[in-house]
């Protein structure tokens, strides 16, 4: 396994989260690219019967970690095990979701391996890497993009091991199963210390999860040209209307206008839905990098000049306050 | 007991407020234009800080590590009721990713240790990764708390802090010392008192005033020390741009291409018309 491209895999009750199934499906990609071994850990309780499934879905070999006191994510114990199997096995590449678990987990990682970890990527691919006289040979191109109008940086780690990046969720596909598919489980049956349970979980309160932006057909979203969490209503009732889910720009949240979980971009989800109607948005480019793949764009801003009109195919320069109640009526006066 | 307490700020560029003024022609962003603030989760981080100091007693350090600038951002966190304040600046620590920043963050908080609680905010906004706090405490080998919206019990070595997850909270409980990342819901920030506003406003680091006046300053305590890397004792080669392990390969500016969309006016009949067109095309 030496060599190999690893991903993390998160869990709750039992379920697999979607991103690190999105993970296993470009670090299958990555794998196959570096003709070497996918391979993934698992940590948690209950979560043997996950590995055959994880083998489907692309893995050539799954280290199981299972553990009673393990049900829930907890730093300390969690990242003891995930260093000594990157330590054991050496992968040259190991990808996380940046969720709440992952972002507290990749850079303990990478700071015991000393390592470079690069934040919400939204691109991995391969390539070289020349600096000088000097050439590094396949490695983990980390795309994202920089703060900065409309730049993408690729960032590389060309003298640590594992090369270590985090990803959204939605930013890549799901992998299909394979039942046929064969690989090893690695049963790692871990000992914990009293060290590791320093901090225990007294009390959990999870809801489900209300919205689920990244399956809905029809999003409608709204940015900072929205003014206010009270005028945010015209942009639910919108939504209501043509019977899509609600989204927002990361400046949206802050405002306070909605919740975080609707936050469309580089660091809230990757959607692709069939329509999408941007609503007082100006297009920069964290936020396109979650939302330009949607078939169809439809942008309301009264700047003609917004970058937003670059990536939508219907355009219209104007007022939302005018023009979502006008949407409204002509859709309910359609025959 | 009187908690030891360590406050890590960072300025970073007001990226809220990325306004048409602040762009160039070819879309980029002139960051010097934009206005320097403390990092907006950092100032949650210090509330978090403050309150435990006032409820169990206690010190305040805070620490930035930044260009000379970065004092406004200790100036901030004095009138706000910090009680000491360090920056970190050197030449050797620029362009530091977050494992080199890492490394001169542990070792100027090991220099003047021990600590019982260090504070850091959940994110930076010119990056937003997240990173730094655990990797500090990764460093200390001290457990973390991340994403914390309270403290709500403390006593000698017991912590019960609540933690934002996905769709909802955790409480967790664990010993001290520890590091704590804290979130925009945590407690508001309480503003600086006038008075401490007026008198920090004139604190400068040693290199910045004239010598004669140095002797008053010192004596009034408005000298903000200033740690280089020999003050920090951290190797060179693991700081600043010669410690980071992430390299930019390169930057792309993205071109986004003259296409135009097809436009309709906000008049009734044109709206009507871009409805009729997305029902028709079973859009929606
Ligand atoms: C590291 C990092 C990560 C980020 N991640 C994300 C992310 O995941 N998602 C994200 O969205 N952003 C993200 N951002 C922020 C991003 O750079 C922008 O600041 C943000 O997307 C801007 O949001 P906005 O379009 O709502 O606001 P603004 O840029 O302020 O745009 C508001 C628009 O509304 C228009 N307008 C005003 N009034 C009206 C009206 N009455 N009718 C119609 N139009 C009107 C204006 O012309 C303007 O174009 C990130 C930034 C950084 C630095
Ligand atoms: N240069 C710095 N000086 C002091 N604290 C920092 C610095 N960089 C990051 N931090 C702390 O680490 C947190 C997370 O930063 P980041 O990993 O950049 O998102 C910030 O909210 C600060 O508390």
């Amino acid at each position: 396994m030496e060599n190999g491209v690893w991903v993390f895999i998160e869990s709750d009750s039992g379920t697999i989260a979607d991103v690190s199934l999105e993970l296993l499906w470009k670090g299958r990609e990555l794998a196959d690219q570096l003709r070497c071994e996918l391979g993934c850990f698992i940590i948690g309780h209950q979560v043997s019967d996950a590995a055959s499934d994880l083998i489907a879905y692309g893995a050539d070999m799954v280290c199981v970690a299972d553990h009673a006191q393990l049900v829930h994510y907890l730093t300390l114990p969690y990242t003891r095990i995930a260093v000594e199997l990157i330590k054991e096995y050496r992968p040259s590449i190991v990808l996380i979701g940046a969720t709440s678990t992952g972002r507290d987990l990749a850079p303990r990682i990478a700071s015991h391996m000393r390592t470079g970890l690069t934040a919400d990527c939204t691109d991995l691919q391969i390539g070289e890497y020349k600096f000088g006289k000097r050439i590094w040979k396949e490695l983990l191109w980390q795309i994202r993009p920089a703060f900065g109008g409309n730049v993408i940086a690729t960032i590389v780690t060309p003298e640590t091991k594992p090369q270590m990046a985090t990803v959204r969720e939605g930013v890549f596909r799901q992998p299909d199963a394979d039942p046929a598919r064969e690989g090893t489980v690695v049963d790692l049956k871990p000992t914990l210390t009293e060290q590791d349970l320093i901090f225990k979980i007294v009390e959990r309160v999870k809801a489900e999860k209300k919205v689920n932006l990244k399956s809905a057909r029809i999003i409608v979203a709204g940015g900072m040209g929205v003014g206010s969490k009270d005028n945010f209503e015209l942009v639910r009732e919108l939504a209501g209307v043509l019977g899509g889910e609600v989204g927002a720009t990361r400046a949206a949240v802050d405002a306070g206008f909605v919740d975080h979980e609707r936050q469309i971009g580089q660091t809230g989800v990757t959607v692709r839905p069939n329509l999408y109607v941007a609503c007082g948005i100006s297009g920069a480019i964290q936020h396109r990098a979650g939302m330009q793949e949607s078939s169809r764009i439809i942008a309301i801003n009264t700047d003609s000049d917004a970058p937003i009109f670059s990536v939508a195919h219907y355009g219209i320069t104007g007022d939302l306050n005018e023009v979502i109640p006008r949407m409204i009526k002509a859709y309910k006066e359609k025959d | 007991m009187a908690y030891r307490m360590v406050c890590l700020m960072k300025q970073v560029p007001d990226t809220r407020n990325i306004t048409a003024d602040v762009l160039r022609e070819d879309g980029t962003v002139n960051r010097q234009a934009l206005p320097a603030v403390v990092n907006p989760d950092d100032l949650f981080a210090l509330e978090m800080a403050l309150d435990v100091k006032d409820k169990y007693g206690g010190e305040i350090t805070v620490m930035s590590m930044g260009p000379p600038a970065a004092i406004e951002v200790l100036r901030d966190a004095m009138s706000r009721g910090a009680d000491h304040a360090i920056l970190l600046t050197d030449k050797k620590f620029a362009g530091a990713d977050t494992l080199a920043t890492s490394h001169v963050l542990e070792s100027a908080i090991r220099k003047n240790g021990p600590f019982n609680l260090i504070f850091c905010g959940r994110q930076a906004i010119d990056g937003d990764t997240a990173q730094v706090g655990p990797q500090v405490a990764e460093k200390l080998d001290i457990p973390q708390v991340t994403f914390a919206e309270a403290i709500e019990f403390l006593d000698q070595d017991d912590i019960v802090i609540r933690r934002a997850i996905e769709g909802g909270f955790e409480r967790i409980r664990g010993r001290i010392p520890l590091l704590v990342t804290v979130t925009n819901a945590a407690a508001n920030p309480r503003p600086p008192s006038i008075k401490r506003k007026m008198f920090w406003k004139k604190a400068q680091t040693r290199s910045s005033v004239q010598s004669e006046e140095e002797g008053e300053m010192l004596e009034r305590g408005l000298l903000i020390p200033v740690w280089g890397l020999a003050e920090v004792g951290c190797a060179a080669e693991i700081c600043g741009f010669q410690g980071s392990e992430t390299w930019i390969k390169n930057v792309e500016n993205v071109k986004l291409t003259a296409h135009e969309p097809k436009s309709f006016d906000t008049s009734e009949t044109g709206i009507k018309e871009l409805i009729n067109e997305l029902i028709n095309e079973h859009i929606i």
